[in-house]
C-alpha cells in the first residue's frame, strides 16, 4: 500500500533530533510493549511481515506523531482482534479504568517457565526468513534492472521511490520469505533476494545531494525486470 | 482517517489494559516480560558489535570471514539472535563511507546494536538520509565527508541486516583488540559517528 510509513525522500517534516543520550525504554509502559512482538508471534498473532502491515494500517497522522511503540500496541490490537483472542470493547473498559486507577495492578497470575525459556532461545536464535530452495535465480549479480511499477494495495516492502528506477545488482542472497504474500495472510511464498545498486541521480535527478553517491535496495524476484544482462548469466 | 493523538496517560492506560488481557490469555507474563527488558537493558547492545569489529581490526582472517559471512562470523564470538539471522557487514574505507536505514519501518541489526535510538525510527531520520545523506550528517550528527568519498546508504528493505565496519582509526599500529574496543563506537557501526581517535582513548 501507499502510505505515510513509506518515507524515503519525504521533504518538510522537519530535521533529525538527536539527543546527547537516551535510555533504552524511555517510559514504563515501553517495556511492557517492547516484547509483545515475541510473544504474540508465539501465540500466533503474527509473522514479522504481518506484524509490520498492522503498523503500515495506523492513521496517517497518528503514525507521524506517536511515540514508536505505540505503533506496536496498535498492531497487536489490531492481529488480537483479527485471531478472536482480543475483545476490543473490553479492551476499552480496561483502558478507562487503568486510566482512573494507574497504579491499580495487573492480574493475579503464574510465572510460565516455558515462556521465559521461549524468551531466552529466541533472543539468541532469532527466526531467520531465509529457506532451503531449489528454484534458480532468474538474475545474477551485474545485471541490470529495473523495479516494477506495480503499486500493491496490500503490504509490500516496494517502496515508491525505488519503482521504475534502473539499478545494478550487487549481492544475491537466496531465497526469503516474500512479505507480499507473507504480509497479507497469503502464505511464506519464498523468493530469491538480491542487494540493487541504484545511484543518487538515479533515483533523485537534480535533487541529490552528490549525484555518484547511491542507494542500496534490497528486492524480491517478483520486484524487478531484467534491462540487460551484464552478468554471471550472460555469457 | 480517524486520528485520536493519545496523551502519555492515555498510552500508559491502553497498554496496561492489553498487557492485563495478554496476561489473562496466557500470553504474556510479568516474569517474562522483566527477562527480555533485561536482555535488552543489559545484554544485548553496541557493546557487543564493538567487541567485532575489534576484532576485525586485530585479525584480518576473522575480518575477511566477516565480510563473507557477517552472522557466521558473529556466532563465532557467540553473537547472534533476533534481527540479525541474516547480517552483512559493510566496510568503510578512504574512498566509501556507509550509513544504514530503513526507510520503510525501523529494521536494525539488534543481536549487535542493541535497540535502535529513536532518532533511527523516527519520521525525520528515515526520510532525509536517502536523499541528503551528507546534509543529514552534517547538520544532525556534525560528521561532515569530503566530497570526493563516495556515499552509500543501505536501506534494509529486507530481513538482510546490514551494518558498517569503520576504518581503524590511526595511530593504533600494535594496539591490542582490548584497546581497539575503546575506540568504536554505536554511531560509526550505523554510519552517522566517527569511532574515538587514539587520543581520545590515550
Amino acid at each position: 500500500m501507499n502510505g505515510v510509513f513509506d518515507l524515503a525522500g519525504t521533504d518538510g517534516i522537519g530535521p533529525v533530533v538527536v539527543p546527547e543520550s537516551e535510555p533504552v525504554f524511555r517510559s514504563e509502559w515501553e517495556k511492557a510493549v517492547f516484547p509483545m512482538f515475541a510473544m504474540c508471534f508465539r501465540a500466533g498473532f503474527f509473522g514479522v511481515d504481518e506484524f509490520r502491515h498492522g503498523i503500515e494500517l495506523i492513521d496517517p497522522v497518528v503514525y507521524l506523531t506517536s511515540p514508536y511503540y505505540e505503533h506496536w500496541v496498535h498492531t497487536v490490537e489490531h492481529y488480537g482482534e483479527k485471531r478472536g483472542v482480543l475483545d476490543l470493547e473490553e479492551l476499552d473498559r480496561r483502558t478507562a479504568y487503568y486510566l482512573a486507577n494507574p497504579d491499580a495492578p495487573l492480574p493475579e497470575h503464574a510465572d510460565d517457565p516455558e515462556l521465559l525459556a521461549f524468551v531466552d532461545a529466541v533472543v539468541k536464535a532469532g527466526a531467520t526468513a531465509k529457506r532451503e530452495s531449489e528454484a534458480p535465480a532468474a538474475f545474477a549479480v551485474g545485471d541490470l534492472v529495473r523495479v516494477e511499477r506495480d503499486a500493491p494495495q496490500g503490504h509490500t516492502r516496494r517502496a515508491r521511490y525505488v519503482r521504475g528506477a534502473v539499478g545494478e545488482i550487487v549481492m544475491a542472497h537466496g531465497v526469503f520469505i516474500y512479505p507480499d504474500t507473507a504480509g497479507n495472510g497469503l502464505g511464506e511464498a519464498p523468493e530469491h533476494v538480491y542487494t540493487v545498486k541504484f545511484t543518487a541521480q538515479e533515483l533523485w535527478g537534480s535533487g541529490a545531494d552528490q549525484p555518484r553517491d547511491s542507494v542500496y535496495f534490497d528486492v524480491w524476484e517478483p520486484y524487478i525486470e531484467l534491462v540487460e544482462r551484464k552478468g554471471e548469466a550472460a555469457a | 482517517m480517524s486520528a485520536h493523538i493519545r496523551s502519555k496517560e492515555e498510552i500508559a492506560a491502553r497498554v496496561k489494559a492489553l498487557e492485563s488481557m495478554l496476561i489473562d490469555k496466557g500470553i504474556m507474563t510479568t516474569q517474562a516480560i522483566d527477562r527480555m527488558v533485561e536482555i535488552y537493558e543489559n545484554e544485548v547492545g553496541p557493546q557487543l558489535g564493538a567487541r567485532v569489529v575489534a576484532k576485525a581490526w586485530a585479525d584480518p582472517e576473522f575480518k575477511a570471514r566477516l565480510l563473507h559471512d557477517a552472522s557466521e562470523a558473529c556466532a563465532e564470538l557467540g553473537i547472534s539472535g533476533l534481527q540479525g539471522e541474516d547480517m552483512v557487514v559493510v566496510e568503510d574505507t578512504p574512498e566509501v563511507h556507509n550509513v544504514i536505514v530503513c526507510t520503510l519501518c525501523s529494521c536494525y541489526p539488534w543481536p549487535v546494536l542493541g535497540l535502535p535510538p529513536n532518532w533511527y525510527k523516527d519520521p525525520q531520520y528515515r526520510a532525509a538520509i536517502t536523499r541528503e545523506p551528507r546534509k543529514v550528517l552534517s547538520e544532525a550528527f556534525s560528521y561532515d565527508l569530503p566530497t570526493d568519498v563516495e556515499v552509500r546508504v543501505w536501506d534494509s528493505s529486507s530481513e538482510m541486516r546490514y551494518w558498517v565496519l569503520p576504518q581503524r582509526p590511526a595511530g593504533t599500529e600494535g594496539w591490542s583488540e582490548e584497546q581497539l574496543y575503546e575506540l568504536v563506537t554505536r554511531d560509526s557501526m550505523i554510519g552517522v559517528g566517527t569511532t574515538k581517535s587514539a587520543e581520545d582513548v590515550a
